[in-house]
């Protein structure tokens, strides 16, 4: 309840506490901490990059979930690491969906396109490789963000984006991450 | 590659080499090897014939009388889905120890042979000769939950006269296993709803233990008016997926690919929100 309160206060002041309280092994508070932080924004991301815990998986699955709900542009490059390579699913799961809904408006304008790049590039390959069902299934969830955030001039993103939907709609041999890509083959 | 532990590395381990070490000499390795058969879903004819062998095993015994060997080698039959595991699995029901029977019950829910649904009756009535007292006895006579869920799972309608009693039972994690089994049981939608709903109450138990096992219960029965109570109880996200997967799976099972219904999409946006 505290973590609550703190969270609601907006404060950017709270933000080591509420980065904290990530690592207090209590889903409720951390939960309200990652509200708390997303609602913050921009002011907590130094912060959340700087503490990333590497030992305790739990804390840093949440601070993923916090970047990744703050979309910030200095976030990607540790979403792009987390989504391909973390060894705690929890983690890639929170960081694919992240790459899928970054601020893309927060980009300048000369890296906006070599960003969507990278992030389409490490959506595809955890949509095809991840071994949980749950990180493919937040990859076809960020593909689906990717797909309605790119310009309609990148037509060869798209395309590549509606053809790893399309096998996956036919192959994956998981039921939920099916039923999400007829959803977003459907939007 | 070795470890520390010296056991070998899973990926080391070949198939032969797994039916070779469950015949032979060091119990280590018969123990793991049984293991090893159902982690890795290994359905040769033969692993099937040493698995079941190994359910009448006498070497592999804890200081008390209990049979590790056999609880591994029941639990490997369940995964492998092999029905010739039916019959000699309800005699497992029969074991002394406690935790033979609770791994036999849940496998032979697995494999879904409604052949085994007297003797489970039998079981949850306590009725089964020389099972009692268990070597190592847990806090229960008997596997209460394993048996109820099989019972649910398997369609067992005679079993409901005997079922309603555990509704009310002093532990809560039996309590749930009834009200899964009789959702599953009853014969009209409203009245399995009154089971889903006492469910969906206990995601705000204040234990996060048993919020965790409603969890698993709710998507076990793919309960969907639970949809919206999963996503906002206080447990992790992890698990509240899982959950809420199961929800889904029901829900895909209702319609033709790649249709979806209002239920699925529902399941599915709140799912998107957890990951």
């Amino acid at each position: 309840e505290a973590v609550q309160n703190l969270a609601a206060a907006r404060l950017e002041g709270s933000v080591p506490t509420l980065i904290a309280a990530l690592g207090y092994n209590n889903p409720g508070a951390a939960v309200a901490a990652v509200d708390g932080l997303i609602q913050i924004g921009e002011p907590a991301v130094p912060a959340l990059l700087d503490q990333l815990d590497r030992h305790n998986y739990s804390a840093r699955a949440w601070a993923i979930r916090a970047l990744a709900g703050i979309g910030d542009p200095r976030g990607l490059v540790t979403l792009l690491g987390a989504a391909t390579a973390d060894f705690a699913l929890s983690v890639r799961r929170a960081a694919a969906r992240g790459l899928g809904a970054m601020k893309w408006h927060w980009f300048p304008d000369d890296l906006l396109e070599i960003a969507q790049e990278e992030a389409l590039e490490a959506l595809l390959f955890v949509a095809q490789q991840d071994e949980e069902w749950i990180v493919r299934y937040s990859a076809v969830v960020g593909l689906h963000c990717l797909a309605t955030a790119i310009s309609a001039n990148y037509v060869d993103w798209r395309s590549q984006i509606l053809a790893q939907l399309e096998q996956m709609a036919n192959s994956d041999d998981n039921w939920a991450v099916r039923g999400r890509v007829w959803m977003a083959q459907q939007q | 590659m070795d470890n520390e532990s010296g056991i070998q590395d899973d990926n080391q381990l070949t198939v032969e080499q797994a039916i070779a070490n469950l015949q032979g000499e060091d119990l280590g390795l018969r123990v793991y090897a049984a293991w090893w058969l159902g982690r890795f879903r290994v359905d040769a004819q033969e692993a099937i014939d040493v698995l079941i062998k190994a359910l009448e095993d006498e070497d592999d015994r804890t200081e008390v009388g209990g049979y590790p060997l056999r609880r591994n080698a029941a639990r490997a039959l369940g995964k492998l889905g092999d029905r010739r595991a039916v019959a000699p699995l309800m005699r497992a029901l029969e074991c002394s120890d406690f935790y033979v029977r609770e791994a036999a019950a849940q496998s032979l829910e697995m494999l879904g042979d409604l052949s085994c649904i007297p003797i489970l009756i039998e079981l949850l009535n306590n009725h089964v000769p020389g099972t009692l007292p268990a070597p190592e006895p847990p806090q229960l006579a008997q596997p209460f939950d394993s048996i109820l869920e099989a019972l649910g799972t398997l369609g067992a309608t005679d079993a409901i006269p005997y079922i309603l009693p555990f509704l009310d039972h002093f532990l809560p994690r039996i309590k749930y296993a009834a009200a899964r089994a009789m959702y599953q049981l009853a014969s009209d939608p409203y009245e399995a709803n009154k089971y889903g709903d006492r469910l969906i109450q206990e995601l705000s138990n204040k234990d996060l233990q048993l919020r965790r096992a409603v969890l698993a219960d709710l998507g076990a029965i793919g309960y969907l008016p639970a949809a919206e109570a999963i996503a906002s109880t206080l447990a992790e996200n992890s698990l509240k997926l899982i959950a809420l997967k199961g929800l889904l799976e029901k829900q895909l099972q209702q319609t033709t690919p790649p249709n979806l219904s209002s239920g699925a999409i529902k399941v599915m946006t709140l799912m998107d929100e957890l990951l």
